[in-house]
């Protein structure tokens, strides 16, 4: 499977109908790249036409700006926009929530304007167009699930129906966590905190909140955001439930269950 | 006699009124410290939030209980004061009951309803009482409610079971008083709460009975004035700010960061100079990035702090809190009313501020408590007037940056990465489609 670069539909003289906005984390980290190929993988299969910018992307800002060095933010800002605009780009759609909010909420004060949609409501929209086949009775099908809703999606944007109704397309057994939706607990990666040490306190966010799913007794905690699948899966091992407790991003539950 | 009584009501009323207003303008004067942000815009979606949020309480609903509580306690307050109105012009007019001839029966069923309310009231605070002191609820009895902040609490709900006792008391010796036919005391119906109590006066005789009445009024009367004065001190203030609050508070998503349009503007001269407004050789104002005192902070910041309750939804709300660490969003929100109450001072003894050596972050508001913010909103989201601590948060974090240089190691690694490899870690910006080679070899 080939994905063509923004650049490669310029030079064919062609448009995507979406460009994939990957992100850091879904580029270079080893885990959230399968959600990344998961993503990839079931947009080929029903036949969207869509791009990444490939080399030419570069981290939001969103890190920078979050833990308060809004010139690094602004320089980032500037040539994603550049680049961006130049392409002409009108729709972004990406896997990372952090990203999301950034591209929909922030860049538009900059000089970039795009409809930018969370890859959990892109799903659920192929989905109820029919364009995403899913297999009866797949894999996930009465399974135990529950739903971890990250910030920036929830909180941040006020999205917190998309992501469950793909999982209630997929058949699952959703079991709430106490605390979800607007009350939804942080996974611990948020304000930059994911690249550095937590400071001294009882425990770790990503513990706490991980031992929450897991009280739910789910056999999987559907995620959202590269971040939190990290987080939770660090906070499963903590646990020593990495047997019996899988931390999966949605897109990867929908490439394992396209028909 | 009454005379008497008349000039000391107006008297107490224009003192409370002039050092009430007094106080009022010096809030009004420290919120207007901060900077300018205009929040004038879509008064549409901003009256829904109020009438929704602040009269209409919606988001105190998320804990049933409380909210069925507090309820009670604010209709009580809003529709018992409707008799303070009463109360006033009796004061200043000198005669009783002013409004009891004119309404006829209906009197009788409106003070039956302001009683049942009272009753209420004084309920709702004996459990508001409990929950603090006996069942130590953990959010009202957290590390930054030592001293001043848990006392002016029990204070203001024992005030509030005072003042309505003494209403309930002053009624029921009225109508003792009624029914003997005393002079000046008005007929009217039996009142629903006070009259069954009425057997417990039964005994007394008419004078005692008076300086009960008397007794229960004045006090009435001269606690509603002291709690008048009392309240632009007291966390309690949020009765009248909650509505301005709600009215202002954000309507954007709640993701979304405040842009900083001065360096945007600096970036962009930067990358294209060619856009940058000729110099006129003067230099550029010596500007602070971010906000390291209350001055730097915008004034709806400035009205949370004076608008928060310290109901501490919000540090309950808060992950980090949750794990340990020292940050509490609403120890943000009281060290910041603190620090501008104290800039107030300042401006009160001389004239303007003078520098006093201290400021919000470091003195009242640790880097620490900073660092373990991750975000998330649920401060924002938790609190039932519409205070943003998050938003302070990130103007102190942004200060530290960007003018102090201070961030942990593993930070500055990160600004680096982000600058030369163009991702937070420190891989090759080559590798970043990496993954679809890979994809295209799997196939």
């Amino acid at each position: 499977m080939h994905i063509k670069s923004m650049a490669e539909y310029a030079a064919n003289g062609e448009t995507p109908e979406v460009l994939f906005w990957v992100g850091c984390a879904g580029s270079f980290d080893q885990r959230a790249q399968k959600i990344t190929k998961a993503f990839s993988q079931i947009l080929d299969k029903v036949g969207v036409k869509f791009a990444i910018l490939g080399k030419e992307e570069m981290c939001t800002g969103d890190p920078a700006r979050r833990s308060g060095n809004e010139f690094l933010f602004q320089m980032m800002a500037y040539n994603n926009i550049q680049t961006m605009n130049a392409y002409g780009v009108k729709k972004i759609v990406t896997a990372c929530p952090h990203c999301f909010n950034v591209l929909k909420n922030e860049y538009p004060a900059l000089g970039g304007d795009y409809e930018v949609i969370h890859h959990t409501t892109f799903l659920q929209q192929l989905i109820n167009d029919g364009r995403i086949r899913l297999k009866e009775g797949g894999e996930f099908k009465g399974k135990k699930i529950t739903y971890h809703d990250s910030c920036y999606l929830g909180r941040g944007n006020n999205i917190y129906e998309a992501p469950r109704e793909v999982l209630q397309a997929l058949d699952v057994e959703l079991v709430e966590m106490k605390r979800c939706r607007t009350n939804g607990l942080c996974c611990g990666a948020g304000g930059a905190q994911m690249f550095k040490e937590e400071e001294a306190g009882t425990t770790r966010i990503n513990f706490e909140r991980s031992a929450e799913a897991i009280e739910t007794g789910a056999n999987i905690i559907a995620a959202n955001c590269p971040f939190c699948t990290t987080m939770l899966t660090d906070g499963v091992k903590n646990k020593e439930k990495e047997d019996s407790v899988a931390v999966l991003d949605i897109a990867e539950m929908v490439a394992r269950s396209l028909a | 006699m009454h005379l008497v009584q008349q000039i000391l009501f107006i008297l107490c009323a224009g003192i409370s009124v002039y050092f009430f207003s007094k106080k009022v303008g010096e809030i009004r004067r420290n919120i207007k410290l901060g900077k300018d942000e205009d929040l004038t815009d879509n008064s549409g979606a901003r009256w829904k939030n109020m009438v929704l949020m602040a009269l209409g309480q919606q988001k105190m609903f998320k804990k049933p209980i409380p909210a069925f509580l507090h309820l009670a306690v604010y209709a009580g307050f809003i529709i018992i004061n409707a008799e303070i109105l009463e109360i006033f012009l009796d004061g200043i007019l000198g005669v009783h009951r002013l409004f009891a001839p004119a309404l006829g029966s209906l009197y009788a069923y409106l003070i039956g309803f302001f009683e049942i309310l009272a009753v209420l009231v004084l309920l709702a605070c004996v459990v508001f009482l409990i929950r603090r002191n006996v069942l130590k609820v953990k959010r009202l009895n957290q590390s930054e409610l030592e001293g001043w902040p848990r006392n002016d609490a029990n204070l203001i709900l024992v005030t509030e079971v005072v003042l309505m006792s003494l209403f309930l008391m002053m009624n029921t010796a009225d109508q003792v008083l009624q029914a003997r036919g005393v002079e000046h005391y008005t007929l009217t119906e039996p009142f629903w709460i006070s009259s069954n109590f009425t057997g417990m006066f039964a005994g007394l005789s008419d004078g005692t009975l008076i300086a009960i009445e008397r007794g229960g009024w004045w006090l009435h009367i001269i606690g509603v004035f002291l709690f008048l004065n009392y309240l632009p001190y007291s966390k309690h203030l949020h009765i009248v700010l909650a509505f301005p609050n709600a009215y202002y508070t954000r309507l954007q998503p709640q993701g979304e960061m405040a842009n900083m349009k001065e360096i945007q503007n600096e970036v962009l001269y930067m990358m294209q100079p060619e856009l940058a407004p000729p110099s006129d050789g003067s230099q550029p104002a010596q500007q602070r990035f971010g906000a390291k005192d209350v001055m730097d902070l915008s004034w709806k910041n400035l009205l949370d702090a004076y608008s928060c309750t310290e109901c501490g939804r919000c540090t309950s709300a808060c992950p980090a809190n949750a794990t340990g660490k020292k940050l509490s969003p609403r120890k943000i929100m009281m060290d910041t009313r603190d620090r501008l109450e104290e800039v107030g001072k300042n401006i009160n003894a001389n004239k303007t501020f003078v520098d006093d050596g201290k400021s919000l972050v470091h003195d009242y508001i640790t880097v620490e408590e900073l660092r373990a913010c991750t975000t998330c909103q649920a401060c924002v989201e938790a609190c039932p007037v519409g205070i943003e601590p998050l938003s302070i948060i990130n103007q102190l974090r942004r200060y530290l940056v960007m003018e102090e240089s201070n961030s942990p190691q593993e930070w500055n690694l990160m600004f680096s990465n982000v600058e030369n490899n163009m991702a937070p870690w420190k891989f090759s910006p080559d590798e970043r489609d990496k993954w679809a080679e890979e994809m295209a070899a799997e196939a």
